[in-house]
């Protein structure tokens, strides 16, 4: 739908004057609708400012010296700056050890994502193939049902037997059907004409799709990229029910074990076990938080950028 | 069909014998597939066939073959301990909370944004609103176990305030604010996309047809850009409805421990403790399934609901 944009006119209108501006939304100005905006521009910044807030708290904290974190009881930049937190927790070799299984999993996770789903996308995208219709009945019905978390867990763990390796977290998640839905549409929008071109040239449909489709989807591929990177970088739960093994935990079952059951453990009534362990300081924490959120700040600007439009393609089609 | 009539003059080319010609000239196209295709075999198929274990005693060690049959009874075993209605109570008013405070943030916060006109300072809000969206679970649950822990800021905050402390991660009556704050938190700014998506949509003459009639601002937002946005939060309520039973369990474990267990086991929780670390497969397929059952039929009915309200729904 066309959107019509309205010039910048004053009507007269039963006594009162009535701007019309030029936005979205026509431009009425009486004195209900300027409170009404300084409360709605009041608001919704508040609300931006709690959102990051505690991000921000726990950046500029974990420069503080614990002392300070003892001592003063709330501030949000530390009157001494140190870098104490980030010496310890680089000191043992476990936390950098974390990271790089991340960066692993993230990059050859998506790396199966992407060509898992491009490969099923791009035959499916040809409407004379024979078998299409029943082979997307089958993945449109595995968007509904599923087998739940139980027989999901002992078919990876015991029939495939991936249990301890981690082909259980690259492959159960290497294609999500929605996603595949949105390329396979995406690449049905490519003129046939380009692609039985390169057929005459006596290209195959192998060499068709990477010479021709998927230069044109590279924005597609970006965004549906950073989807299944963002996704591999946050997991924590196929990390902890399948590996066995602490040396490969990523950093978010790190970063769990660390805090999340320290603390929980901490708040237990098992104080009186000898084992207990003094779950770590504040900055400690507060630093191993930073680490492993850095990462996906960086990638920020680009995620909201394509991440957006991702979500706006699935809203329209779907 | 035998080949015999497939190779007969004057008959049609069978269905057979097409497929394998087909087979021939578009065999790269086939063959790309195979990854995909045995991808949801086994990943998909496979674990609902599983499904199977929950009528059996099933035992690792013996497969889905060997192990004994045992039909109902981990249904009815599930109903006769008096732990399921405390589990199913917890999972339903943990969803019925969400869906009164954390599935209207959304849009009240898209029809504010709605109202924003300098484009700078709707970009750089919505900047920040989207971001925790990307955080995953397990910071957001980090950051609230530092903030809210006993040597943290809000902790020692309400300590100044009140004179004593709420043990915000311990105490079972916060629990489930602790849950829902959370969720708004994390996912209110990023839940706005699709609602402004719709409101982009809206004809903007019709706006000017009511500022003509004389409409005000409130009037404005109460006619049209409400309806405008109806179908959207129908249809965003339905998919809602139908996951009215999963209650995030990737959230809920992080956030439960000893003294919050009575409120924090949910079903799904139930499953995962019993399931996966407890090692009672075939029991908690069983809860598995009825879960799954109830949410179809609450799929089923809401849709109902919603074209009974004259919207399209979700088919």
């Amino acid at each position: 739908m066309a959107k019509k944009k309205i010039d910048e006119t004053t009507v007269q209108l039963n006594g009162k004057t009535l701007t019309i501006g030029s936005g979205p939304v026509g431009v009425y100005r009486t004195t209900g609708s300027i409170a009404f905006d300084i409360l709605n521009y009041t608001v919704i910044g508040l609300a931006a400012f709690t959102t990051v807030l505690p991000i921000l708290y726990i950046i500029f904290n974990s420069f503080a010296t614990e002392l300070e974190l003892q001592t003063r009881s709330m501030f949000l930049i530390p009157q001494t700056w140190s870098v104490d937190a980030y010496r310890y927790i680089f000191a043992s070799n476990k936390l950098i050890r974390a990271f790089g299984n991340s960066v692993f999993i993230t990059f050859f996770g998506t790396l199966i994502n992407l060509l898992f789903t491009v490969t099923m996308a791009y035959p499916l995208s040809k409407k004379f193939l024979r078998g299409r219709t029943p082979i997307l009945n089958l993945i449109i019905i595995s968007m509904f049902f599923s087998g739940g978390m139980i027989p999901g867990f002992v078919v990876v763990s015991s029939w495939l037997k991936m249990r301890g390796t981690y082909w259980a977290l690259l492959l159960p998640g290497a294609i999500s059907a929605y996603n595949m839905m949105i390329v396979k549409n995406f690449f049905q929008g490519i003129p046939a004409e380009l692609e039985e071109s390169a057929a005459l040239d006596g290209c195959n449909d192998l060499g068709i799709l990477g010479k021709i489709v998927l230069p044109l989807s590279l924005p597609v591929l970006a965004t549906f990229g950073l989807f299944y990177a963002v996704g591999h970088w946050n997991s924590y739960f196929s990390a902890m029910i399948y590996l066995t093994d602490d040396k490969m935990y990523p950093l978010q079952l790190i970063l769990r074990n660390i805090i999340v059951t320290a603390e929980a453990s901490a708040s237990d009534m098992s104080l009186m076990d000898p084992n207990f362990v003094e779950p770590p300081k504040q900055s400690i924490k507060m630093a191993v938080i930073v680490v492993a959120t850095v990462p996906i700040m960086c990638i920020y600007p680009f995620l909201q950028k394509y991440f957006v439009k991702g979500v706006m393609v699935g809203a329209l089609k779907g | 069909m035998t080949t015999k009539a497939v190779n007969a003059p004057g008959r049609k080319v069978g269905y057979w014998r097409k497929l394998g010609l087909d087979l021939v000239k578009n065999k790269w196209l086939y063959i790309m597939m195979i990854p995909g295709l045995i991808y949801f075999l086994l990943f998909k198929y496979l674990p609902m066939w599983g499904i199977i274990i929950a009528f059996e005693d099933y035992s690792p060690f013996l497969g889905p073959f060997k192990s004994t049959w045992k039909g109902l009874y981990w249904f009815q075993r599930f109903f006769a301990t008096s732990k399921w209605w405390d589990y199913l109570q917890n999972t339903l008013i943990l969803s019925f909370m969400s869906i009164v405070f954390t599935f209207p943030a959304p849009i009240i916060l898209a029809l504010m944004l709605n109202e924003i006109r300098s484009v700078p300072y709707k970009k750089v809000t919505q900047t920040l609103l989207y971001m925790p969206h990307f955080i995953s679970i397990v910071i957001v649950v980090s950051i609230t176990y530092v903030i809210f822990g006993t040597d943290g800021i809000i902790y020692k905050l309400t300590m100044q305030m009140l004179g004593h402390s709420i043990d915000y991660l311990g105490d079972p009556k916060v629990f489930r604010w602790m849950i829902v704050g959370q969720s708004i938190w994390k996912e209110t700014g990023w839940g706005t996309i699709i609602f402004l998506a719709a409101l982009t949509n809206v004809d903007t003459q019709l706006y000017e047809a009511a500022m003509i009639d004389g409409a005000n601002r409130a009037q404005r937002l109460w006619h049209i850009t409400l309806p405008a946005i109806r179908s959207t939060i129908v249809l965003m309520l339905v998919l809602r409805m139908g996951s009215v039973l999963d209650t995030g369990y990737e959230h809920l474990i992080l956030m439960s421990n000893a003294l919050n267990r009575s409120v924090s086991q949910t079903l799904d929780v139930f499953v995962y403790q019993n399931g996966i670390v407890n090692g009672q497969l075939s029991y908690t397929t069983a809860v598995g399934v009825m879960k799954s059952v109830v949410s179809v039929i609450l799929v089923v009915s809401s849709n109902k609901i919603a074209h009974a309200l004259g919207e399209e729904g979700l088919y």
